[in-house]
């Protein structure tokens, strides 16, 4: 299997578009536990990845997603903004200037993405965060691959996982960010980040299952 | 809900437009990244202090801007902790050569975007102190939680800090100051609306008309409790006593009571709010001998008020009396 560059561009192109049609969605889990700014901030981030693409377009995989992860930082705002650009920023500096990649490459990528988040972040497993949907996609797409699955069986077991993931977020008292402040209220809300990354990871999922 | 906007996207610029057209003698406006800065910056040798925060809460921090208070205020998106690039800009123009100080609120985001924006300024050889503000006693400060929120004590710390650099105080100076107030300030807050952000469209959460929320923050989340409303004295009280327990203030100290509006509430009654937190104090020995009354960190149109307590000693009386001349504040000049 061979994930191309264009099979990345085409990831993030459909993850924007996932966005544009789930951004009031995001809005209303986050105005539930939080401040109701979720969908708008990562409409407006991707927007402006959309926009940067074309300029990054014949550059390889790390590039590529080095820039996603710098016009994140700098449009997206909140914690959003730097936890998505630091998931980004490491995973295209751990792939590097490949211009394919394989499954292998793209695991190792995702988990520096996640330890990315875990260290800025600070939350635990959970806490009631994005964490809570990306740490079960990882574990379940190495195990996938450890057991030898196909590759596009891999992706979507770990789509499978953020899933359920995200799901398991709800009976959750949050621990980290705005959510926290709400205490015991926040327990019986979806959790807004751990839905987008759960978006993220289905849209690399049904991106590259051909691959 | 009925606004006062044109397209729920273009909200921060037009306002930003606004505030470069109203405050010429004022501030500079910057966009894209957007921030403001004082009208005279860079003062050479003075220290500069550079704070931001989501929109939605003016007149904090943009109104803050001029002299005896910020330097650069950096606005994000409504509700919205501003990104780096924003920050940077904002400190390097302000950089007088004696060091900047950034007053960053207790919140995830902001801490983050600020954290990255001081390594940036430091790459760049500009002499960063950040200082962070959590007043909020509604929150238990805990592993099981993002920490307290800063609140109310931001707004005067921007005073008193403002004044400070002003007079010429070193960075540390600043910062070791920044910190004391920061030790000897806490708040809390109620709301009797939710509010509206703009693109949602409406309000943030449902409110019944009996109801109150208890321990609220300044971005539309939910309080810690949601209870029966009562009149304004027990409110009063319900909010004033974990305050004045918390640091906790005792008798003889001498305080700053600052009753905030959260924007929809009117001056009629904070001053009944105030009237009864003065009986409250007065009754415990605890005198207040300055003030602040009036919407000055605010969540949009939420009705609402918080209270913040601030001890004070000789220092920090001459800090707060101190000419200011800012959109948002103004004495002395």
């Amino acid at each position: 299997m061979a994930i191309t560059k264009d099979d990345v561009l085409n990831w993030i192109r459909d993850f924007a578009q996932v966005i544009e049609e789930n951004h009031e969605m995001l809005t209303n889990l986050d105005r539930e536990i939080g401040d109701a700014d979720h969908g708008a901030n990562m409409r407006r981030g991707f927007k402006a990845v959309l926009e940067k693409l074309p300029s990054v377009e014949d550059k390889d995989i790390g590039t590529i997603l080095k820039n996603v992860g710098m016009t994140l930082l700098s449009k997206v705002g909140g914690a959003a903004g730097p936890l998505y650009s630091t998931m980004f920023t490491k995973a295209g500096m751990t792939i590097g200037a490949k211009m394919e990649m394989d499954l292998n490459d793209w695991a190792q990528a995702f988990e520096a993405g996640i330890t990315g988040i875990a260290k800025l972040g600070k939350a635990l497993p959970n806490d009631k965060t994005m964490l809570d949907a990306l740490y079960p996609a990882l574990n379940a797409l190495s195990e996938a691959m450890g057991n030898g699955a196909s590759p596009g069986e891999a992706l979507q077991k770990s789509a499978d996982a953020a899933h359920e993931g995200m799901l398991a977020t709800i009976p959750l008292v949050a621990r980290k960010g705005r959510a926290s402040y709400l205490g015991e209220r926040s327990a019986g809300h979806q959790d807004p980040g751990a839905t987008s990354t759960y978006l993220l990871i289905k849209s690399a999922a049904e991106t590259w299952t051909d691959c | 809900m009925k606004k006062l906007i044109n397209n729920p996207e273009d909200v921060v610029k037009e306002e930003l437009k606004g505030i470069e057209l109203a405050h010429p003698d004022l501030v500079k406006v910057f966009y894209d990244p957007d921030f403001i800065v004082r009208a005279d910056a860079p003062v050479q040798g003075k220290v500069a202090l550079v704070s931001g925060g989501g929109s939605g809460h003016e007149p904090m921090h943009g109104g803050f801007v001029g002299k005896g208070m910020l330097d650069a205020a950096c606005p994000g998106a409504v509700f919205t902790s501003p990104t780096p690039d924003q920050m940077l800009e904002a400190t390097k123009a302000v950089d007088g050569g004696a060091g900047v100080l950034h007053i960053v609120k207790n919140y995830t985001g902001d801490i983050m975007n600020f954290e990255m924006a001081a390594d940036l300024a430091r790459d760049e050889g500009i002499d960063i102190e950040s200082v962070v503000v959590d007043d909020d006693v509604a929150v238990e400060d805990s592993t099981w939680t993002a920490g307290r929120r800063g609140v109310g004590l931001t707004v005067l710390m921007e005073k008193i800090v403002g004044a400070a650099a002003e007079e010429g105080r070193s960075l540390k100076e600043c910062a070791d100051l920044a910190r004391k107030v920061n030790g000897q300030g806490r708040s809390m807050g109620m709301a009797l609306t939710s509010c509206t952000v703009p693109h949602v469209g409406k309000p943030s959460f449902d409110l019944p008309e009996d109801e109150m929320e208890i321990g609220i923050g300044i971005h539309g989340e939910p309080g810690r409790h949601r209870i029966k409303l009562e009149p304004a004295d027990k409110i009063t009280e319900m909010l004033l006593e974990p305050v004045v327990e918390d640091l906790p203030y005792k008798e003889g100290d001498e305080v700053l009571l600052f009753v905030n509006s959260m924007g929809g509430t009117p001056l009629i009654e904070l001053y009944i709010v105030y009237r009864k937190a003065v009986e409250m104090l007065e009754a415990k020995g605890i005198k207040v001998v300055r003030n602040l009354i009036g919407p000055y960190i605010t969540s949009l149109e939420m009705a609402g008020m918080s209270i913040t307590l601030l001890k004070l000693d000789e220092d920090l009386k001459k800090l707060w009396d101190a000419p200011v001349k800012t959109a948002g504040m103004r004495w002395g000049m």
